[in-house]
């Protein structure tokens, strides 16, 4: 201990000057450049920046886990109680890592073992900083487990890591994380891969931990609605720099610097609509509809047994009717397993199905191959990670014409002119045809995709998840593009997405599925503005909004599972009957 | 489970009857005699025909492979053309030193491998790993008639650490172990090597070392299990190699184990014993893979028998 009594404020934890580098094929690359913060206790920081800032690589520096060989730390002290972390011995870092300082991470699907209990992955935690016998460790664990609002701790202890949802699986690595009782909490975009509601639960959850331990949190992320919601002193990180540093209110509502103002103007808000290019929502009785869904139903049976006979089935979506308009966006929001994207699937018969669809006219059912061919002209998707839809060995010249090619409409010379023009329309150079998808921007390689799916000039594009991979600033552009796009080729698009706050951007109409059904349907003004289902308004309580001064009140936090789509055969789920509440507006129960 | 231990049997008794079929008739169109073959060079054209109404050698396809399906349904492989005994008992009575070798090889291959496997990945690029991954390359490209006649020379006849051949004790069985394991320890190293190094990239391993776990730890209870499942179901496949190299290792060694009795037959187109001796090693590799398959899941909870 020091000889002087700390000051009541003393940061917790000090960086100054921390600089860390990473060896590239190109020579030496620097990622966080000169940072330098203080933290105290019970203080929430974010550190906000867009992909490539450096947010995370300062998180690992912290915690010395940066990835060796390549990573170093090349300048800077990181001062926690008198000690320099970044100074310190491998042995002694182990001391600190779990005891004062503690992390959770992104992924939580893959951040637990999948071979190892949930007890033995926490008693583990425990016992590694606190010898103790195995009962007792037990004990802290389900106490641990009770202390993130795990219902069961007990049984929870026996379970495997698949057995649990990702909401599930966040809060054991919370629970890890809290069980040593650390001064210091990183959680490195630690509601990113979550649900909405979820990560609601998640926020509220780190925000009462921390009241009751007294904990400074480090909460890194690329959301502006989590920052607002968390912080209370923000960094804003860009290139490995900080850009600008201050609290959250002056950050939201003064920012000093020309970033943070981009960075802001490009979150999507709930309620922002006006704002918004006009996009008049087309005549409800113009063209008719192009895409016609009744009574969709798909499902994938579960088979078990001596004779492997279906023994349960998940209903992945059951039996819903939509239709959408020429010109018009028909979004279909809900949250994981919800089945909107095995619905965007069977539009385009890659799922087998069973019900009515018509694209353009033609129903579609048990359509082969030959005959789904001309069908495929008219109704193109665009899918959620643009780099593992485009062939790494192929040229994106080569990606956007193979459409061209396959159906025959173009070749030689007349196939480059109109794979340029595509380039172009997309906002891409066509000198940049003869390059591989790697050397684009996860953005430039979504516009490649957009590119790829314009290219038979379909009439109806479905956008699975196709903007949620980007950073706000590229989306906000794509989001753009779109927009421009239907505007001048009079496009419809189906938007699947679990963003409210991009649904009520680019959406004319919206359908809110839960469980494989729709719950509430209508124009974007009737489902925003007067949401009738508590399944849509819970949805849009989740939606953080960019504003510190707006932050949303207690999130009830749920103890158990979600409920399950998978029925044992023979027990289909319950249909929800809809009631018309007038002028399109539809609603469950 | 009982339901799919009782499919994966059903599964293995129709491997099986394939396996008696494909090998009846290749040994039915081969060109050797075995009529001739036992009567001997001088016999008379009438003796061999004898010999052969006796054997029954003169009945069609079907009636002999019918005569041998009724046989095995009562456990009668049977009887050796030259040795006339049953080989049923022939097999039971040499199976012992083919399974004691057998083991003998898979702890060595596992031992060998694994941990040359292990240490490369933590050592990735450096020397080490290079050096090691040269010694797993010679170990999988070196036939095994050389490793073991090398061996032989160095270490029974040169060193005389181990007994030249023969049958009996410990010292007996470690150069056989050795030249039947290191062909697999070669492959497994490599397997290792790879499935350690993308086992050490995921995000648990960060998790676990966040934790503040020691590296030896980390390794041994958040690495290791995960590395090694895709190991345990080669295991079980490696079975099938293991019979073709026992042939060979145990005429170099002298070993009294079935791979000698199938090499004493082939030379003397002793069908009954071919037939057997096949008969069992595929049922040997049948039953490696369901052993591994019944494995698999004591290490990976996701795996579900059904």
């Amino acid at each position: 201990m020091p000889d002087t009594p700390a000051a009541p404020d003393a940061p917790v934890l000090s960086v100054r000057d921390l600089t860390t580098e990473v060896a590239t094929p190109e020579g030496r690359r620097v990622v966080v450049d000169r940072l330098s913060f203080d933290i105290s206790a019970g203080e929430t920081l974010c550190i906000a920046g867009e992909s490539g800032s450096g947010k995370s690589m300062t998180a690992l520096s912290i915690m010395r886990l940066l990835p060796q060989p390549m990573a170093r730390i090349a300048g800077g002290s990181i001062l926690l109680g008198g000690r320099d972390l970044a100074a310190l011995g491998e042995r002694d870092m182990r001391q600190v890592r779990g005891n004062d300082v503690a992390m959770i991470f992104q992924e939580p699907m893959t951040s637990l073992n999948p071979v190892l209990s949930i007890g033995h992955q926490l008693t583990e935690a425990i016992r590694v900083h606190r010898p103790m016998p195995a009962a007792e460790a037990r004990n802290l664990a389900v106490k641990a487990l009770a202390a993130v609002r795990i219902g069961e701790p007990e049984r929870r202890l026996h379970q495997y890591p698949h057995e649990l949802s990702g909401g599930m699986r966040q809060r054991v690595m919370i629970a890890m994380a809290i069980s040593g009782s650390p001064k210091i909490l990183i959680a490195d975009e630690p509601t990113t891969a979550l649900d909405v509601t979820v990560q609601a639960q998640i926020l509220e959850l780190i925000r009462s931990l921390q009241k009751d331990f007294g904990t400074a949190v480090i909460l890194i992320t690329h959301d502006m609605g989590v920052v607002a919601e968390m912080a209370d002193r923000v960094i804003v990180m860009n290139g490995g720099a900080m850009v600008e540093s201050g609290a959250a209110r002056q950050i939201f509502h003064a920012p000093r610097e020309e970033y943070t103002r981009m960075l802001l103007a490009a979150v999507p808000r709930l309620g922002a609509r006006e704002a918004t290019s006009g996009t008049a929502p087309p005549a409800p009785d113009g063209d008719g509809a192009v895409v016609t869904v009744s009574d969709l139903e798909v499902g994938f049976d579960i088979v078990g047994g001596l004779l492997r006979r279906p023994v349960q089935r998940v209903h992945a979506v059951e039996g819903i009717s939509f239709d959408v308009r020429r010109g018009e966006t028909l979004a279909l929001v809900g949250e994981s397993g919800c089945g909107k994207s095995t619905t965007g699937k069977a539009l385009l018969n890659l799922v087998p199905w069973n019900g009515a669809i018509t694209i353009d006219g033609m129903p579609i059912h048990g359509l082969g191959r030959t005959r789904m061919k001309p069908i495929r002209r008219t109704i193109q998707m665009i899918f959620q990670d643009p780099y593992a839809s485009l062939d790494p060995r192929m040229t994106v010249g080569e990606l956007v014409a193979e459409p061209l090619v396959i159906h025959g409409l173009a070749t030689g010379s007349e196939l480059a002119d109109r794979v340029a023009w595509l380039f172009g329309r997309v906002g891409l150079s066509a000198d940049q045809m003869q390059r591989h998808p790697h050397e684009f921007s996860g953005g430039q390689r979504q516009r490649v995709c957009i590119a790829r799916a314009l290219s038979l000039s379909p009439k109806v594009i479905v956008a699975d998840e196709s903007v949620s991979a980007l950073d706000v600033s590229v989306q906000a552009r794509v989001l753009a593009l779109l927009q421009e796009l239907q505007d001048e080729m009079g496009l419809s698009y189906i938007f699947i997405s679990h963003d409210m706050a991009v649904v009520e951007q680019v959406s004319h109409r919206v359908a809110v599925m839960y469980l494989g059904q729709i719950v509430e349907t209508g124009s974007r003004a009737q489902v925003f503005d007067d949401p009738r289902h508590p399944y849509t308004r819970r949805l849009l309580d989740a939606v953080l909004l960019p504003d510190p001064d707006r932050r949303r009140g207690h999130f009830p936090i749920a103890d158990g599972e979600v409920p399950s789509p998978i029925h044992p055969v023979g027990e289909a789920p319950k249909r929800v009957a809809m009631t018309d509440l007038g002028q399109g507006h539809f609603v469950a129960g | 489970m009982a339901a799919y231990l009782l499919r994966r049997l059903i599964q293995a008794a129709l491997i099986l009857l394939g396996v008696t079929f494909i090998t009846f008739v290749l040994l039915y169109i081969l060109p050797a005699d075995p009529a001739r073959q036992i009567a001997g060079r001088s016999a008379t054209a009438e003796t061999v025909n004898n010999i052969r109404i006796q054997l029954g050698l003169d009945q069609p396809l079907y009636v002999q492979y019918g005569r041998y399906l009724d046989g095995l349904l009562h456990l009668d492989l049977g009887r050796s053309y030259l040795q006339k005994t049953e080989v049923t008992t022939l097999i039971a009575s040499r199976l012992p030193a083919t399974l004691l070798l057998m083991l003998g090889a898979i702890v060595c291959e596992l031992a060998i491998g694994l941990t040359m496997g292990l240490f490369a990945a933590i050592r990735r690029g450096g020397r080490i790993d290079q050096t090691l991954m040269v010694i797993s390359f010679v170990a999988v490209s070196a036939p095994q008639f050389v490793v073991g006649i090398l061996l032989l020379y160095v270490f029974a006849v040169y060193l005389g650490w181990f007994p030249i051949g023969g049958y009996g004790s410990f010292s007996h069985l470690v150069l056989p172990a050795i030249t039947l394991g290191i062909l697999g320890a070669g492959w497994y190293s490599r397997m290792m090597r790879s499935s350690m190094i993308d086992v050490l990239r995921q995000d648990f391993i960060r998790t676990a070392r966040a934790k503040g776990l020691k590296p030896t730890t980390v390794m041994a209870v958040h690495a290791m299990p995960n590395a090694i499942l895709p190991i345990i179901a080669m295991i079980g496949i490696d079975i099938g190699y293991f019979m073709s190299g026992i042939v060979v290792v145990e005429s170099v060694f002298g070993w009294p184990g079935i791979g000698q009795l199938a090499w004493q037959a082939i030379q003397r187109v002793d069908i009954p014993i071919i037939m057997g001796v096949t008969l069992v090693s595929a049922f040997a590799i049948v039953i490696g893979n369901l052993l591994a398959d019944l494995i698999a899941p004591l290490i990976d909870p996701r795996i579900k028998l059904r």
